[in-house]
């Protein structure tokens, strides 16, 4: 008999060792998610994915699924605690949407439609995050790090290079390249890593690929990231 | 640093990357930073990506990539710091010194800068000049420390009394009145065993989970359980609970089970642990032992916060003392397979790292993070493997229970809070430092002991704790009702405690790690909040904004230090409320942006001052 548990009244079904993320995803429902990535261990920093098991607030993304379990998610407490997350996220970086190559391909911007996101709320902090484009085929905009550490466990898991790495702590934490001078030139990586493909926002960018796709037609200008489910169900199957 | 030097260092730590933050530390404490040479060696060494050796460095704040000078000096900046004058003295250091604070002198001489807490409420201000403690500042001491810095005079030949600490023990009861003989509490516990578990103690290992029905281990487990003892970091888990489900988690093969004491004493007001090992150092050693033996564990660690590294010396000497009397290494006391051992681990300034995942990470030489939990430590603790930390003074009271017998412990207290809690009094009051009561002490009874006078407000706990208002002073101290870690910071009534709230709000965005969203960005908001109802430009509004910030930082941070971040802004605002109306300028909105002072530069150009200068004047004006 399959198991599953209660999300938002519906029945999830859930292969044991399954996190609720992972078996909300597989059966088409949607739960806002930044730091996540079906192909990487689950971090559970972003935050974003948290609801409410049994009335208290959890990580989806690390909490296991069991039977029986009442899950909340799509509810207007938690999208509004959610929207909270991403405005933090908006004013501790420098993100200006209009003039970002990531603009409409970008899950950070996408999750704040998503969740009706009309303003960041929060004074910005304007921090000073040079940018770092020694490396000739790659440009990284540490301006837009949301610090998901998607790179870092792609380049250490995936890859097997570790270019990238977390450095410092609290408000000061950012990403760092694996190399003395701290270029990203001075490192292994190649334009074909996974650590390159992954980043969610504009951090990490090939150069000379500036909108080739033009603004309107990409990822999610035509549909939201939560009408995206089923390709994370496809990569979760192929992974 | 030449290869020999590391080498040496290497060699000391097994080139092990999880020692990779001792590691760090010695090499700080040689060089006075680690340089690019140094990284690119340990990288070579270890074979570790030196982006992950940058990032385990950068995240302790004793650690340094970049030279910050050869005398580098942190004022401790708890709020008892603050009302012994710790900015003054600073700012008159800074003076003397030619230096701004949190940079470096031209010449690279030394830097000064701010730290947290480093207990030593009782006996503060004080700061840190390369990682040794000086006490019982003044301005005085200040003179004196700005002309030893010129003269360049190497700090081990400093005044010897500046590095004085004193234990300062006001009231003892059972724990700190105890005059314990090494190996007494070892040896009860064995002598109370009969016969058969002492046989099954001897012919099975006493690190495989004893069958149900054997004394031996069990029967230290069962002492502890029946004393009710619950664990002294302020969270007052059931210590038996955590020993039991270690002892029962399923070891694979090459796995051992691991006691970390936990003495990572960060919460600002604290410094009980600083005196247990300090002066009670077999105590807590000895409970660390019979901890191993009831859960059956061969490796121990105790971490030692980095501003206790000045009792490295000596907590090393106890361990080769008691190694030597065989109260630890092989067979201790005797009992064949009862091997035990304790390795120090000395932290590097991570508030953080008190939490147990993330002081388990740190000790596994990586970035002080918390982990994901479930899994728990005791199944998934150190190198995966079951672990109990516990704090230092549970370890002193577990010695204490094996010497008397659970039965003596559970009598003495409360019926939910057995036994003794040691209180770290400081602040406003004539005699501080530390108390041991009975647990279902009052708050004024403690403040009848240690001589305070006019208190206006008690801070139990530390900033992650509770905020006591006089007319609550018949409260008391346990697990039902106040439970502490053990700071007691007493306010008298000339105090603002909008103040204090907002150095314990500056505290915590110090110490976020980073990890998680709404606490990296939600603590700074806070502090940015409280910053702005300083600079007095606060408004209602703003409460609305910090109620709704600590809902966040509680329903989504990652760890506690999150979650109790908005504590002393909550409690204050509910108990003195008055303290921030009397900064509010406006009853309703008011911009934090100052027009007036964006006009500052624009008047400093054209050189002008007169009123039309002013934006209230030009204001009215136009009306």
């Amino acid at each position: 008999m399959t198991q599953t548990f209660t999300l938002d009244g519906q029945e999830i079904p859930f292969t044991p060792g399954q996190t609720i993320i992972q078996a909300a995803l597989a059966a088409g429902v949607f739960i806002p998610h930044l730091c996540y990535h079906p192909e990487f261990k689950p971090h559970g920093s972003c935050k974003l994915c948290t609801v409410k098991v049994n009335g208290r607030h959890t990580a989806s993304c690390t909490f296991k699924a069991n039977t029986g379990l009442q899950v909340e998610s799509n509810t207007e407490e938690l999208n509004a605690e959610r929207r909270t997350l991403v405005q933090m996220l908006f004013v501790e970086g420098n993100h200006f949407c209009p003039s970002c190559e990531k603009s409409g391909n970008c899950q950070l911007q996408a999750t704040a439609y998503d969740l009706g996101m009309m303003s960041p709320h929060f004074d910005h902090f304007f921090p000073d995050r040079p940018v770092d484009a020694s490396h000739p085929e790659l440009l990284l905009d540490f301006n837009r790090c949301i610090l998901c550490s998607l790179c870092v466990r792609a380049s250490r898991d995936v890859d097997g290079k570790s270019v990238f790495a977390l450095a410092d702590r609290g408000i000061q934490s950012h990403l760092i390249v694996n190399a003395e001078s701290g270029q990203l030139a001075d490192t292994n990586v190649s334009v074909d890593d996974k650590a390159v493909q992954v980043c969610p926002v504009g951090v990490i960018l090939r150069k000379r690929q500036g909108f080739v796709v033009p603004i309107g037609e990409r990822t999610y200008d035509e549909l939201p990231i939560s009408g995206h489910v089923h390709g994370a169900v496809t990569l979760t199957e192929e992974s | 640093m030449d290869a020999g030097k590391l080498e040496n260092i290497l060699r000391r730590y097994d080139g092990s990357t999880h020692n990779l933050l001792q590691i760090l530390r010695e090499i700080q404490e040689a060089e006075g930073w680690i340089s690019p040479e140094s990284v690119t060696a340990l990288e070579q060494a270890l074979a570790v990506p030196r982006a992950k050796i940058e990032g385990v460095a950068s995240f302790y704040a004793f650690l340094h990539l970049k030279p910050i000078g050869r005398y580098r000096i942190l004022f401790s900046d708890n709020i008892t710091d603050r009302m012994g004058g710790n900015q003054d003295l600073m700012a008159r250091l800074c003076h003397l010194l030619w230096i701004e604070p949190g940079k470096v002198s031209e010449d690279g001489l030394a830097s000064v800068d701010l730290t947290s807490c480093t207990g030593m409420c009782d006996q503060g201000p004080a700061l840190l000049v390369n990682g040794h403690v000086v006490t019982r500042l003044d301005e005085a001491r200040i003179e004196t420390i700005a002309q030893l810095v010129r003269d360049q005079i190497p700090v081990e030949e400093w005044p010897a009394e500046f590095f004085q600490v004193e234990d300062n023990v006001q009231r003892r009861d059972i724990l700190l009145g105890c005059e314990f003989e090494p190996g007494s509490a070892l040896r009860a516990l064995h002598a109370r065993l009969d016969t058969d578990g002492v046989l099954a103690s001897n012919t099975r290992s006493w690190r495989e989970g004893l069958p149900r029905g054997l004394v031996g281990p069990a029967t230290m487990l069962d002492e502890v359980k029946h004393a009710n003892l619950r664990g002294r970091g302020g969270a007052g888990f059931t210590t038996g609970l955590k020993w039991e489900a270690c002892r029962n988690a399923p070891l694979a093969d090459g796995q051992d089970r691991i006691v970390v004491c936990n003495a990572d004493e960060g919460e600002p007001g604290t410094f009980k642990d600083r005196v247990l090992l300090t002066s009670h150092a077999d105590m807590v050693f000895e409970g660390m032992t019979l901890a191993a033996y009831a859960v059956g564990a061969r490796r121990g660690f105790l971490y030692l916060r980095g501003e206790y590294r000045y009792l490295l010396d000596h907590l090393e000497g106890v361990l080769a003392r008691r190694r030597r009397d065989n109260l630890l290494g092989h067979s201790i006391i005797g009992i064949p397979g009862a091997d035990f051992d304790i390795k120090i681990h000395v932290g590097a300034g991570a508030y953080v790292c008190g939490e147990e995942s993330a002081l388990i990470e740190s000790l596994e030489g990586k970035r002080g993070t918390p982990r994901n939990r479930p899994p728990f430590p005791v199944t998934h603790g150190y190198l995966e493997q079951p672990t109990i930390v516990n704090n230092v003074e549970t370890f002193a009271a577990a010695a204490l229970i094996a010497l008397n017998g659970g039965e003596w412990y559970r009598n003495i207290g409360t019926s939910h809070s057995a036994g003794s809690k040691i209180l770290s009094v400081s602040g406003d009051c004539e005699r501080p430092g530390l108390y041991e009561f009975p647990f279902g002490v009052s708050v004024a009874e403690v403040l009848e002991a240690c001589g305070a006078k006019d208190t206006q407000a008690v801070q139990v706990s530390g900033p992650s704790g509770f905020t006591i208002a006089a007319h609550e002073f018949d409260r008391k101290i346990c697990f039902e009702d106040i439970p502490t870690a053990g700071a007691f910071m007493v306010f008298d009534k000339s105090r603002d405690m909008f103040q204090v709230a907002r150095n314990f709000v500056h505290f915590f965005a110090h110490e976020s790690c980073g990890f998680c969203t709404p606490c990296r960005v939600g603590t700074s908001l806070l502090k940015n909040l409280m910053d702005k109802l300083h600079n007095g430009q606060g408004s209602p509004y703003d409460f609305k904004e910090i109620e709704h910030l600590n809902h966040i930082l509680q329903a989504m941070s990652h760890c506690g230090l999150g979650h109790s971040a908005c504590n002393p802004v909550l409690d204050t605002i509910e108990k003195f409320r008055a303290a921030y109306d009397a900064r509010m300028s406006h009853q309703d909105f008011t911009p934090a942006f100052d027009l007036d002072g964006a006009l500052s530069q624009a008047r400093q150009m054209t050189g002008r001052d007169d009123a039309l200068a002013h934006f209230g004047a030009a204001h009215g004006e136009l009306q």
